[in-house]
């Protein structure tokens, strides 16, 4: 089972860093991405773009979890060399990570 | 709400965003205010390019054509303008502004606010720390800095609305601080009254991205909204505990739960600190609630008092990017781009072009997802672009790349086509966050006014 099934994302740039919002669709979906979607495993799955940090914000009042990726976008959307220099993609790119239904 | 409230419509969201739907908040959103936001991250690096051309330039641009269509209108109903389209250079748009207004034969007072802009005396907030690393600004970047500006916050707008301008032009601010502004002035609230400053903030934060919050770049149910192609800016009725979210009828979009709270975390790093030159503030609190279709009441917003220093962004010239893109087809339409791809990197090392790094993806497979793509989806792709991007601190190697890339037509593997892209040399800018003292800044800021009963002052 994949992130997609239980949330949606939407992700922006801040310099050399992206921001996701990961939002359950439910509370019980909410419950699951807060066990499964640690900050060190959003660290470990974008580690191929470069990922120095992750934070992890809970935000349960939105059913939400925010995250801070550092060091991913190449020194900033306007030295970035990538298709997708602003990091529009990334909130995507999480959903893919596999979950333990 | 019973206590007094002012309607705000959001503008633009980006330098390049479509003024229609600007115009239908004005006409149709019984708003007092429009506040657009021109100003993303590396737009300043844009407007410094036109700026070094002609020292009349280095403003957004499309504020005169927005101004044209939505100033008549807006006058008419006695709304109100806010924008940030001043960049590196206010005065100017200031100007521009006025000679517009003269043409239209529009009698409007303009205010400009400056001081955001730091280059000039950046020496006097030395020693700098980056905002992340806390590493010192390196002499390397010192050297090459083409921007340096402060945030500003929401006090000088509303002092400038209070001397009574209708339209109030800004350089650097925070985003929601253009929608703070016009809170402080109609519903007079205190710098201190945190309490109502963050509704404030709060509704600025969920406006500035315009559509982002009815419906554009939805992450959820995209497809089940209706009227994209006729989508509606957002509109917030911001009172003292309390910001009604909601758009106009005819326009298209949603605005719901999902469309509201996508936006509110947008970009936002610490949900419970959100920093702002005009508070800290904290959303963990925050409820949102489904009033009517297509309108949600957000409560909950809570504040702390503001940093002392400002945030500032620094962007320094970093070289060059060229870039070739060419398609190839089905049968093994990847591995054809993968061979074009080599023979171009074969050609920059015999060449000895001075390119510093190589970036290799395909349009159509990889680009975006590089080594999380799924390399299954790669065996039967119809046609797949090469995207050869290069990194050079020469502008003529970024230009050379092109004419490597035009002779694959013939002298490569099959079915080279759809040659796109090869003259998208851009240059390329750093960027580098820093705090610096608000004080200092604050001695810098100043706020004038053309037009209207006076000349400039």
């Amino acid at each position: 089972m994949l992130l997609k099934e239980v949330a949606f994302a939407r992700s922006g740039d801040k310099g050399d860093i992206v921001d996701i919002g990961l939002f359950a669709f439910s509370k019980e979906d909410y419950a699951l991405i807060k066990e499964q979607v640690s900050a060190k495993r959003v660290k470990a799955h974008f580690e191929p773009f470069g990922a120095t940090r992750a934070e992890r914000y809970e935000v349960p009042n939105l059913l939400a979890l925010k995250f801070v990726v550092h060091g991913v976008l190449q020194g900033g959307a306007s030295r970035s060399l990538r298709a997708d220099n602003l990091g529009k993609t990334f909130g995507a790119m999480l959903l893919k990570m596999p979950l333990e239904p | 709400m019973g206590s007094k409230t002012v309607r705000i419509g959001a503008g633009l969201g980006f330098y390049g965003d479509s003024f229609l739907p600007a115009l239908d908040v004005i006409q149709n959103g019984r708003i007092e205010y429009l506040c657009c936001e021109h100003l993303a991250e590396l737009t300043l690096a844009i407007l410094k390019k036109d700026q070094l051309k002609n020292p009349e330039l280095g403003f957004a641009r499309d504020l005169i054509p927005m101004l044209k269509l939505l100033w008549p209108e807006a006058q008419k109903r006695g709304v109100r303008i806010v924008s940030n389209a001043g960049g590196l250079n206010p005065k100017a748009a200031a100007m521009a502004a006025k000679r517009l207004a003269e043409e239209l034969g529009l009698r409007v007072k303009i205010a400009l606010i400056e001081g955001d802009d730091l280059l000039g005396s950046l020496a006097e907030f030395f020693p700098l720390k980056h905002l992340q690393t806390q590493e010192p600004l390196p002499e390397d970047i010192k050297d090459r800095l083409v921007f340096a500006n402060a945030y500003l916050g929401a006090a000088p707008i509303a002092q400038a609305l209070k001397e009574g301008a209708d339209l109030v032009l800004t350089g650097r601010v925070a985003d929601c601080s253009l929608f703070l502004a016009p809170c402080l002035h109609e519903l007079g609230w205190g710098l201190d009254d945190l309490e109502r400053l963050a509704q404030g903030t709060l509704a600025g934060h969920l406006l500035e991205c315009s559509a982002q919050v009815t419906g554009g770049n939805h992450g959820g149910d995209w497809e089940g909204i209706e009227g994209l192609e006729n989508i509606g800016y957002p509109i917030a009725e911001v009172g003292d505990g309390s910001v009604l979210i909601t758009k106009t009828p005819a326009s298209g979009g949603r605005v719901s739960f999902d469309t509201v709270r996508e936006q509110l975390l947008y970009e936002m790093h610490d949900p419970s600190s959100y920093l702002t030159p005009d508070l800290i503030l904290d959303i963990t609190q925050v409820r949102l609630k489904e009033v009517q279709k297509n309108s949600v009441l957000v409560t909950g917003a809570k504040g702390r008092p503001r940093p002392d220093s400002y945030k500032a962004v620094m962007g320094y010239q970093d070289g060059f990017m060229g870039q070739a893109i060419l398609g190839y087809s089905w049968p093994e339409a990847l591995k054809k781009a993968k061979k074009a791809s080599e023979i171009l990197t074969y050609k920059i090392k015999t060449l000895g072009l001075p390119i510093e790094e190589v970036h290799t993806s395909f349009l159509g497979f990889n680009s975006f997802f590089e080594e999380l793509a799924d390399t299954e989806a790669a065996k039967e792709l119809n046609e797949v672009y090469l995207r050869l991007a290069v990194r050079t601190q020469s502008l003529k190697a970024a230009q050379a790349l092109s004419r490597l890339a035009v002779p694959l037509a013939l002298q490569g593997p099959p079915t080279a086509s759809g040659f796109i892209g090869f003259e998208r040399t851009r240059e390329l800018i750093g960027l580098w966050p820093t705090s610096v003292d608000r004080g200092a800044v604050d001695r810098h800021v100043c706020i004038k006014s053309l037009g209207g009963d006076e000349g400039a002052s």
